[in-house]
């Protein structure tokens, strides 16, 4: 018999399963659930998007792109970033297009770090970070934010968990869980304290066009010499609810773009050519696909804040991505306990702040990418829920 | 268009006060807008979406195309509002090709509304020709789908 534990890599087993997952293995038993859990668009890509994936396929274009993606697709990206973000990147040396975002921030990770490096990551966050710095032999340094500072990354807090050996600061804004945007004077706040330490920063951007109130999302690259401090990752996932075609993309400095392309050739040859095609037209012609989308999240969005706060589970106003985070502390449960009765009760899944982070205890996370009428039903399954354990 | 007629054209269901979060809008204006917009007969009224397929004793119903003599000086609109005035029919929609009024009828069973075609719609004498179609099935109606096994189905995985 083979000792499968010998065999494994020390890293990866230490590599705690994702919270989110456990949760929803629960879940996944239960007959009629509801749920406000799932992280991704309900939209269907836009027709138009579709129909040139289609295309490509029709015209025979089914072999590997160039490793870094097809040289118009860069260029298109580029222009995007410059039009909407108000940066300046070339396609050729700047750009690389990667499986979705996270192969970028994997790649990122992997390129930067060396072994004992720290890594400082806000918390709540998305789940990729801390294992991904793990396996790059990183050591990841968990700075936390706050429903009193509207869950953005303050200078202070920041500041304090820096260490002679940090060298990455992870930027996860709009974020996911909190919904939380850092806007151009918060970020001026950071940039001073990573010029100050040294610091290079990873900025994941993906949920840039979901931002509401009319505060447009700002690239930490576009604040004054961040740039060549400064590797974005984006992606059509969210903007374009183009999750299933697996694109993303780096922005980052030359000698970096380089040394992220070498692994991405290696591990991955490149990124889906269909996918590719698809994204050059969502680029050119897919603002106003982008503009409705965030309207209807806009108003899904408000009612759902409304909502928690009306039935009094206190919820921070949400300016960015599509959750809500509202504080379950005034239960007297736990963010796991809350959402295991909630589900067991009512059926109602909700994900517990606690997945991402310590410092989500005492929340959960609200997707509102459904439909109204599956946001209502939802809600009022869990305004019946808070009733019965008053 | 106004988006309190957009999201109530989804669902008139929403309250005035869900709505006002919806839109960010004071709940008094959108009570008072909605009130306007019935009162200039925008909004027609809510109804319920209904799909028959699934109802007992549901009733038949057919789509009927129309050519008419358009009359010299009301053109279409005195036809079809004799046509309008028949309680079989459901909606009157005048139309640009290869025909001019499109009638909906509902009725009892296939037979009750080929009767009313042939003594009540052909009869008119500015009719020229009638061509019924029955509906089958409906699979989509008021932007809902009506295919109940698809309709739950979010295919959606869990990720992370």
């Amino acid at each position: 018999m083979i000792d499968y534990d010998k065999v494994l890599n020390e890293k990866i087993k230490e590599v705690k399963p994702s919270g989110i997952r456990k949760f929803f293995d629960i879940a996944s038993e239960m007959d009629n659930v509801i749920s406000l859990s799932i992280g991704e668009p309900d939209f269907k890509t836009p027709w138009h998007v579709r129909e040139e994936g289609i295309k490509s396929l029709r015209l025979g274009n089914t072999k590997y792109t160039s490793n870094k993606g097809l040289t118009e697709l860069r260029q298109e990206i580029c222009k995007y970033y410059s039009r909407r973000f108000n940066v300046e990147y070339n396609g050729q040396d700047n750009c690389l297009v990667t499986v979705g975002g996270s192969e970028a921030i994997d790649l990122a990770m992997r390129t930067l770090i060396n072994e004992g490096d720290e890594v400082l990551i806000p918390e709540p966050s998305f789940v990729c970070y801390v294992p991904l710095v793990q396996m790059a032999d990183g050591i990841p340094v968990v700075v936390e934010t706050r429903q009193e500072d509207n869950f953005k990354l303050m200078p202070e807090l920041l500041e304090k968990a820096i260490t002679p050996r940090s060298k990455i600061l992870v930027l996860p804004y709009p974020n996911n869980p909190t919904g939380a945007i850092m806007e151009r004077k918060d970020l001026e706040k950071i940039a001073e304290v990573v010029k100050k330490h040294n610091l290079f920063v990873i900025s994941d951007e993906i949920y840039a066009e979901l931002t509401y109130n009319g505060k447009g999302h700002v690239s930490f690259a576009e604040i004054d010499n961040m740039q060549e401090r400064t590797i974005v990752i984006s992606g059509f996932s969210k903007s374009y609810s183009m999750t299933g075609w697996r694109l993303g993309y780096s922005l980052a400095p030359k000698p970096l773009t380089d040394a992220m392309t070498k692994l991405h050739q290696f591990g991955i040859m490149s990124a889906p050519t269909t996918a590719q095609y698809a994204a050059i037209e969502a680029l050119k012609h897919g603002d106003k696909d982008i503009a409705d989308m965030r309207d209807e999240y806009n108003m899904r969005r408000r009612l759902v804040v409304k909502k928690f706060n009306d039935m009094g589970l206190s919820c921070f106003e949400p300016e960015g991505a599509f959750y809500a985070f509202p504080c379950i502390k005034s239960t007297g449960l736990s963010s796991d306990e809350f959402c295991v009765r909630l589900l067991k009760s009512k059926s109602v899944a909700v994900v517990p702040g606690s997945a991402f982070g310590e410092s989500g205890e005492g929340f959960v996370r609200v997707s509102y990418s459904f439909s109204v009428k599956h946001i209502m039903e939802a809600l009022n399954r869990i305004e019946e829920f808070l009733g019965e354990i008053k | 268009m106004d988006k309190i007629l957009k999201i109530l054209s989804e669902d008139s269901n929403l309250t005035y006060k869900e709505l006002a979060a919806m839109l960010g809008e004071p709940e008094d204006y959108v009570e008072k807008q909605i009130k306007q917009y019935e009162k200039d007969g925008i909004i027609k009224g809510y109804q319920a979406v209904i799909d028959y397929d699934k109802v007992k004793d549901a009733e038949a119903t057919a789509y009927i195309e129309l050519t008419v003599t358009p009359e010299k000086d009301t053109g279409f609109d005195k036809i079809a509002k004799e046509i309008m005035g028949f309680e079989e029919v459901e909606s009157v929609y005048l139309m640009a090709g290869s025909y001019d009024l499109l009638v909906s009828v509902k009725g009892e069973n296939v037979t009750e509304i080929a009767m009313f075609v042939a003594r009540k719609l052909s009869t008119i004498s500015s009719v020229v020709a009638t061509n019924t179609r029955f509906k089958l099935k409906t699979y989509k109606e008021g932007g809902i789908e009506f295919n109940s096994e698809e309709e739950a189905d979010d295919k959606r995985s869990i990720i992370l």
